[in-house]
């Protein structure tokens, strides 16, 4: 029990100091009829290499690891330079917990400061927070705050281009809310929200629009446009961005009229992890900070003039506003934000733009590799970044083929889009070489 | 306790400005492959126009400065940090290395499920390994946080209700619950109606008997509560409820002080989420990632989100099309790496030593409360569970209160306990030692505690003054909630 | 704690002053004691009818946030420009630079309900906090 510093001999000498017997006497005030039925029937526990070894043999059945992949879908390989998980591993940061004590936890709160900082400088809008779970829920929390902001109306309108998953996060999110109501608007040929259809839809009773850029098929939203049409009726805008590396070449949503923007942070530096844990990015306008969620880090003075870092307008927060707080959200996604800040801190400025550009051509070139041999052609013509879609003849066995070579090519959109059956996503990024290319479009020939 | 006091530029205790103050134009801390082709690929009204403001900086000093940063922060791995309620246990190294196997850190969750078995497999045998511990029947580990996990139970007693054409408009909470309760319950449209303990802050059915009727759908009750004491009427309060067709959502957060004790599936409890970064030591992270399983009893478990995991053959796989479900709470599948961390953590101890767990955590706070029970008047006298609450009526003619004793621990190099919570006691210090605690650091925890007793009544001028041995001292919050500076801008810093 | 001879309070601790048919509110010295520092208010618009009891507005300090009631009905007539971006005038001076709102009175019997001050002394030393 390497865990556990307490001896025989000094749980003997705390027994006599709370005045009891036995360990079990701790307990009496539980009923009997509980305690007899309270064994936890597991294996006895295994000593630390049994157990990495089991963990081990788990590890290596996920034989995806090993395969060459152009999986996006929400979640995207990018490099992580080796210093962010070497800090993200100093037990500072790791077992710290919510800086409730400003004074012995500046450490965290500067970098919250920094993380708050660079998200508003990502998404282009004035305020961030210290973050959501992930990309879909604070998708759900910006809808939550469009209604609680535009008192009086109470329809919001979502792109079905959006990520399904988003779409169902939101779903769940607005049951029983009092109200609220989701309409969907479609996409075009173009792989776009359908402007027109936006503009018959938007009226009186509309909080807010939701629309996801880049989308789930890979293609950049016209955001200045829909949020020009959107604001003409009252509306708030609301973007989405799966995949935040994007943000390093696409117009930020703040420039293009968003009122408020979320995104997923997994691409700047954590790394797959079979999805989680992620981070969401959430920032808004100024004018809104008062009805955001989430915690909030601001500057603060303490008494001899020193500049510190404290959490601030708590009073949103569930600890003190209960049943009416902004939001439920306690524990975010702390060392998660961390870890986007170390990256976004090494990559810096340049770095971004250069990944931006790496991921741009990436991806073109992949595409037109791969509907150069006449198999595929591109779906839409609409502007991507790092993800594509392309349309071919039985998508599903072109997948498995592909999978018996080794390769994971890409995600068929069938399952969420009947009418898209015959087309699938396919993501490029900086981790894929020339080579790398070449091999998919051989084995989707 | 490192460094001679606020002097940050002696010592250990090291300067450090925020990250974009050591901008300088060039500087980079990556080397990126430039691309080739200097054609713009994106049409100019989609470009980025700038990234301006974002660090730049040498890799070095990028380093440098966040091993900086961390040096400020106190932390369980470096001291006693009894926070009530949070269960601050160690985390293991180990349960890192298992999350950073190559085969969990690089595996995409849209990966084929043929392709992904030990991920799924890991998951399953966790969850029924969640189930065997807490006595209930089903569990899905997509909830992020507890109170996430929290938000999902209520969502699925509504589901529930609502199937059984039973729509009810109340949710009965105690005054000493957490905030995330009663948060949840409003978002999921819940009216909330207070119910009030008895004087050991105590839920007693005749109270829930009086508050009770068929338009209160749920109970949400944390056992032990939030004073640290076992709900001992909580088999009687669950049969009242039931009685009149609501459920029991019980907070697991606490549960670092039942396990092999009492299982929550046998005390009522309808639903109940877990606290992976609680009871089961993953880290708490400066704020997150957690995790907030939830565990059901069968009549709920239609209403699980989707997806859920299937086994056919011995084959893992997703299946999505549960039709009762609530549906996602979270994309993907949760937070897949505390899940590898926590699996790594139970496997380790294994039910016997779980058990042992609860027992030296309980044990460990029933030897502070003992201790200190003469010097800081107790909240709710007797025997306690994982955590006591003192509050500071004892130092009243000293004019010190709990803020005040929380800043000077920190002097001595201890995190405070938590403060001003459950609110239904007043001046509450909530202390949480948890098992990973030697006699010889709750000793000297005593001491100090013991230490600022005396000093209250000697020099409480030393103890307003508090904090004086850290990197800054009390800070001016009502000026940063007035005039909020929430981000670095380049204007203001020029 | 003072609570001014000439003004009526209500049970949520609003003081009144009244002149004629219009009521400016505040909050009382209990209140704003309570509260701590106050870091922020959200007052009603100017032309609002607000109804006795209803909440017309918020109150936050660090720690908590309060709503504001109406204590009579009425039309708002003014609201202190002043406040929002001077919060501390409620701690400083709650009964005056840090009044809230002025609300013309819709019906003069429901002043009846207000405390005298009094009687309002009494009711602050019962409450529980």
């Amino acid at each position: 029990m390497r865990f556990l510093p307490q001896t025989e001999e000094t749980v003997r000498r705390m027994l006599d100091v709370v005045g009891v017997e036995a360990v079990d006497d701790v307990f009496r005030d539980v009923p009997k009829r509980l305690r007899e039925t309270a064994a936890i029937a597991l294996p006895a526990g295994l000593p630390e290499q049994a157990t990495l070894a089991r963990l081990a043999e788990l590890g290596e059945r996920n034989r995806a690891v090993g395969a060459l992949s152009f999986l996006g879908a929400g979640a995207y390989q990018h490099f992580v330079p080796a210093a962010v998980d070497n800090l993200l591993q100093r037990a500072e940061f790791y077992s710290a917990y919510t800086p409730y004590q400003p004074e012995v936890s500046q450490g965290t709160l500067q970098a919250i400061f920094e993380f708050q900082t660079m998200v508003a400088l990502l998404l282009g809008l004035d305020v961030a927070n210290a973050s959501m779970y992930d990309g879909a829920s604070a998708a759900a929390e910006a809808a939550l705050m469009a209604l609680r902001v535009q008192r009086k109306r109470e329809r919001l309108i979502v792109a079905r281009s959006l990520h399904p998953q988003y779409r169902e996060v939101l779903a769940t999110y607005l049951q029983g809310v009092a109200g609220a109501e989701v309409v969907e608007v479609g996409f075009d040929e173009s792989g776009r929200v359908d402007r027109a259809a936006l503009a018959a839809m938007l009226d009186e009773r509309c909080a807010g629009i939701l629309v996801g850029t880049p989308n789930f098929f890979g293609v950049i939203e016209d955001v200045a446009g829909l949020s020009g049409i959107a604001r003409q009726h009252g509306a708030l805008t609301i973007t989405a961005t799966a995949e935040s590396m994007a943000l390093a070449a696409v117009r930020s949503p703040g420039d293009c009229g968003a009122d408020i923007a979320v995104a997923e942070g997994q691409s700047l530096g954590v790394p797959l992890s079979y999805g989680g844990p992620g981070v969401g990015l959430f920032a808004a306008r100024d004018r809104y900070v008062r009805a955001l969620p989430g915690r909030l880090v601001g500057e603060a003075v303490d008494g001899d003039g020193r500049r510190g870092y404290v959490l601030t307008l708590a009073t949103r927060e569930q600890h003190i506003r209960r049943e009416r707080a902004t939001s439920n959200i306690c524990t975010n996604q702390g060392l998660i934000a961390l870890a986007v800040t170390i990256y976004l801190a090494l990559v810096g400025k340049q770095g971004l733009l250069d990944l931006g550009r790496l991921n741009l051509e990436r991806a073109h070139r992949a595409r037109e590799r791969v509907c150069a041999g006449g198999r595929w052609q591109a779906r839409f013509a609409a502007p991507f970044f790092n993800e594509f879609t392309v349309r071919g003849v039985d998508v599903d066995a072109a997948l498995c083929r592909a999978r018996d070579a080794g390769v994971v090519a890409g995600t068929a959109l069938g399952e969420w889009y009947p009418e898209l059956e015959d087309s699938m996503t396919v993501a490029v990024t900086e981790m894929h070489g020339d080579s790398d290319i070449d091999r998919l479009a051989e084995v989707l020939d | 306790m490192a460094g001679p006091g606020r002097d940050k530029q002696a010592g250990l205790l090291l300067d450090e400005p925020l990250i974009f103050e050591r901008n300088r134009p060039g500087q980079v801390g990556v080397d990126s492959e430039v691309g080739e082709g200097c054609e713009e690929i994106l049409p100019e009204e989609l470009r980025r126009r700038a990234i301006d403001g974002m660090p730049e900086v040498s890799e070095p000093e990028v380093v440098r400065h966040f091993l900086r940063l961390s040096q400020w922060n106190l932390s369980a791995a470096t001291t006693f940090y009894p926070l009530g309620s949070c269960t601050m246990k160690y985390n293991p190294i180990a349960n890192e290395a298992a999350a950073r196997m190559p085969g969990f850190a690089a595996l995409h969750p849209m990966a084929p499920d043929e392709l992904a078995q030990g991920a799924i497999e890991l998951m399953a045998e966790l969850q029924d390994m969640l189930a065997e511990i807490s006595g209930m029947d089903a569990v899905s580990l997509q909830p992020a946080a507890g109170a996430q996990g929290e938000l999902t139970g209520m969502k699925m007693i509504r589901a529930y209700q609502q199937d059984q054409g039973d729509v009810r408009r109340k949710v009965l909470i105690p005054a000493s619950a957490h905030g995330t309760n009663p948060a949840s319950a409003a978002l999921c449209g819940y009216q909330i109606e207070r119910i009030e303990g008895n004087s050991h802050g105590v839920v007693e059915a005749g109270a829930v008997r009086r508050a009770m009727g068929t338009d209160v759908a749920a109970l949400m009750i944390t056992n032990p509560n939030t004073l640290g004491i076992f709900e001992s009427e909580i088999t009687e309060v669950a049969e009242v409820v039931h009685s009149q067709g609501g459920l029991v959502y019980l907070d697991g957060a606490n549960l670092n002080a039942l396990m092999g004790v009492a299982k929550p599936g046998h005390m009522g409890a309808d639903v109940l989420h877990f606290n992976l970064h609680k009871t089961f030591s993953t880290p708490h992270g400066g704020g997150g990632p957690g995790a907030g399983p939830v565990g059901v009893r069968e009549l709920l478990a239609p209403y699980l989100p989707n997806p859920r995991i299937v086994c056919e053959g011995g084959q893992w796989s997703w299946r999505g099309r549960a039709p009762k479900s609530i549906g996602r709470v979270r994309s993907f599948h949760g937070n897949f790496g505390m899940f590898v961390r926590a699996y790594a953590y139970i496997k380790a101890l294994g039910g016997d030593g779980l058990t042992r767990s609860t027992q030296i955590a309980v044990l460990n706070a029933n030897y502070l409360r003992a201790r200190l029970e003469q010097t800081y008047h107790l909240a709710v006298p007797g025997l306690c569970m994982h955590e006591c609450v003192l509050t500071d009526k004892y130092l009243e003619a000293t004019g010190i209160k709990t803020l005040d004793v929380a800043k000077r621990l920190l002097d001595y190099g201890y995190y405070a306990p938590t403060i001003y919570f459950p609110l239904v006691v007043s001046g509450a210090l909530m202390i949480e030692p948890t098992e990973s605690e030697s006699l010889e650091t709750l000793d000297e925890f005593i001491a100090a505690m013991q230490a600022i007793a005396q000093e209250a009544v000697e020099d409480p001028a030393a103890i307003h003054a508090a904090p004086t041995h850290t990197p800054v001292g009390r800070l001016d919050e009502a000026r940063a909630a007035r005039k909020p500076v929430l981000r670095w801008t380049r204007a203001t810093r020029e | 704690m003072e609570f001014p001879d000439d003004l009526k309070y209500s049970r949520e601790h609003e003081w009144v002053l009244v002149e004629g048919n219009v009521a400016t509110v505040g909050i009382s010295s209990f209140a704003e004691e309570q509260l701590g520092d106050v870091v922020f208010v959200e007052l009603p618009t100017v032309g609002d009818t607000v109804a006795k009891d209803d909440a017309m507005g918020v109150i936050e300090s660090v720690k908590a946030v309060s709503d504001v009631y109406a204590p009579l009905s009425g039309t708002v007539t003014e609201v202190n420009d002043d406040l929002p971006d001077n919060t501390e005038l409620v701690n400083d001076d709650p009964y005056g630079d840090g009044w809230m709102v002025k609300i013309e009175i819709a019906d003069l019997s429901e002043l009846e309900d207000l405390m005298e001050p009094g009687e309002y002394q009494h009711f602050v030393a019962e409450s529980d906090d």
